[in-house]
């Protein structure tokens, strides 16, 4: 099996998860969709690190995960807040930019 | 996991993991697309996030599988969980399209997207290099060299990052407390004033607690083996859910007052 099979599989991994964050509504499959994203840069990183045989690849891979997690932290902290003043996770209802 | 002398082919082992687990990912991936309930689309996550762990064990990059397994599944999928938890679980998507043709322009363009990064893959040419060795994949020192070596700056300002990231969560979760708190000492106040209109100084009886069962909806006896009503909760008393104390506990004596007895099965209960 060719080692590029990888590269391919999280190509359609990110277009499923850019898919997700333009159709879904609901904020919080819509992060996941980011994170999906993530996932995948990560193992293209990971892949093309065995290839070249160079473990920058890896490193930079794990500090995509520690920005994910910061990332996680803060944008769900902004969707509890949304939902506590709205009552809704949907993307849709916050259309206002005051409130 | 030996990396493979060729540089750009796959041990037989790893081919099969590949194409077991590449399809079921994808699969997993999709559900997140069409899936109404966040929570399952939360499980097809975790399922190819651990799928990708195995992958990256299986390519060479065995402390990475474990963070994988670590920071997301564990931390960061549980945290999607918890926040689902707050939200509501049966929070589903609502089907209105509020733009009009969003869904086909969507996913026209993620189909684009996938025919054109597919396609940039499968043309561009890569130039194998030297495979990493035994040693530099079976353990993490390699790894932590160029991690505090090369990359120490952008460790130390990762660093800052999830402080300032963990601060920022607490600042925007904090909620400014809009009344008073009650404390200990204004309930009992509040009680000792509510007195004089019927209130009790002691808690309310736990229903069913003095009668025969010890179900949710059967008032309590009290000492006079009358049922105590307000024992059943509101809100089963409100939608009518309320059951009668069992009947042959109470029963009416002959002067009008209520006594318990172990045997009588036509007693009524007129409490």
């Amino acid at each position: 099996m060719d080692i590029t099979n990888y590269v391919v599989l999280a190509c359609i991994l990110f277009a499923i998860g850019a898919t997700t964050v333009l159709l879904r509504r609901n904020a919080i499959v819509v992060f996941m969709g980011v994170e999906l994203m993530l996932n995948a840069t990560n193992l293209v990183f990971v892949t093309f690190a065995r290839i070249h045989g160079d473990l920058t690849g890896q490193v930079l891979a794990f500090f995509v995960m520690v920005v994910a997690a910061a990332e996680v932290v803060v944008g769900l902290a902004i969707i509890v807040t949304i939902f506590r003043t709205r009552r809704s996770a949907s993307v849709d209802d916050v259309n206002l930019l005051h409130g | 996991m030996t990396p493979d002398m060729a540089g750009m082919t796959t041990s037989g082992g790893e081919a099969f993991l590949f194409w077991v687990l590449a399809p079921l990912m994808v699969l997993a991936a999709l559900g997140l697309l069409f899936v109404r309930r966040a929570v399952h689309a939360a499980l097809c996550i975790v399922f190819v996030m651990v799928s990708l762990a195995i992958m990256y064990i299986a390519s060479s990059a065995p402390f990475l599988g474990v963070v994988q397994v670590v920071v997301y599944t564990g931390a960061v999928m549980m945290l999607f969980l918890f926040v689902l938890m707050l939200v509501g679980v049966d929070a589903s998507d609502s089907l209105t399209e509020t733009i009009r043709g969003q869904r086909w322009i969507g996913l026209l363009l993620g189909l684009g997207l996938a025919v054109v990064l597919i396609g940039v893959v499968s043309q561009a040419a890569f130039r194998p290099g030297t495979p990493l060795t035994e040693d530099q994949v079976a353990n993490p020192v390699g790894l932590a060299r160029v991690l505090f070596g090369d990359y120490v700056l952008a460790m130390e300002t990762v660093g800052v990052l999830l402080v300032t990231a963990a601060m920022g969560a607490l600042m925007l979760t904090h909620r400014r407390r809009l009344e008073p708190k009650r404390t200990q000492r204004y309930v009992a106040e509040q009680r000792v004033k509510a007195l004089p209109e019927g209130g009790t100084l002691t808690p309310l009886p736990a229903p069913g607690v003095y009668a025969q069962t010890n179900a949710m909806d059967v008032p309590a006896l009290g000492p006079d083996g009358r049922p105590l009503e307000h024992s059943v909760s509101r809100v089963l008393r409100i939608r009518g859910q309320e059951k009668a104390a069992p009947a042959s506990l109470v029963e009416t004596g002959p002067a009008g007052e209520v006594s318990t007895v172990r045997t009588g099965t036509d007693g009524g209960e007129d409490a």
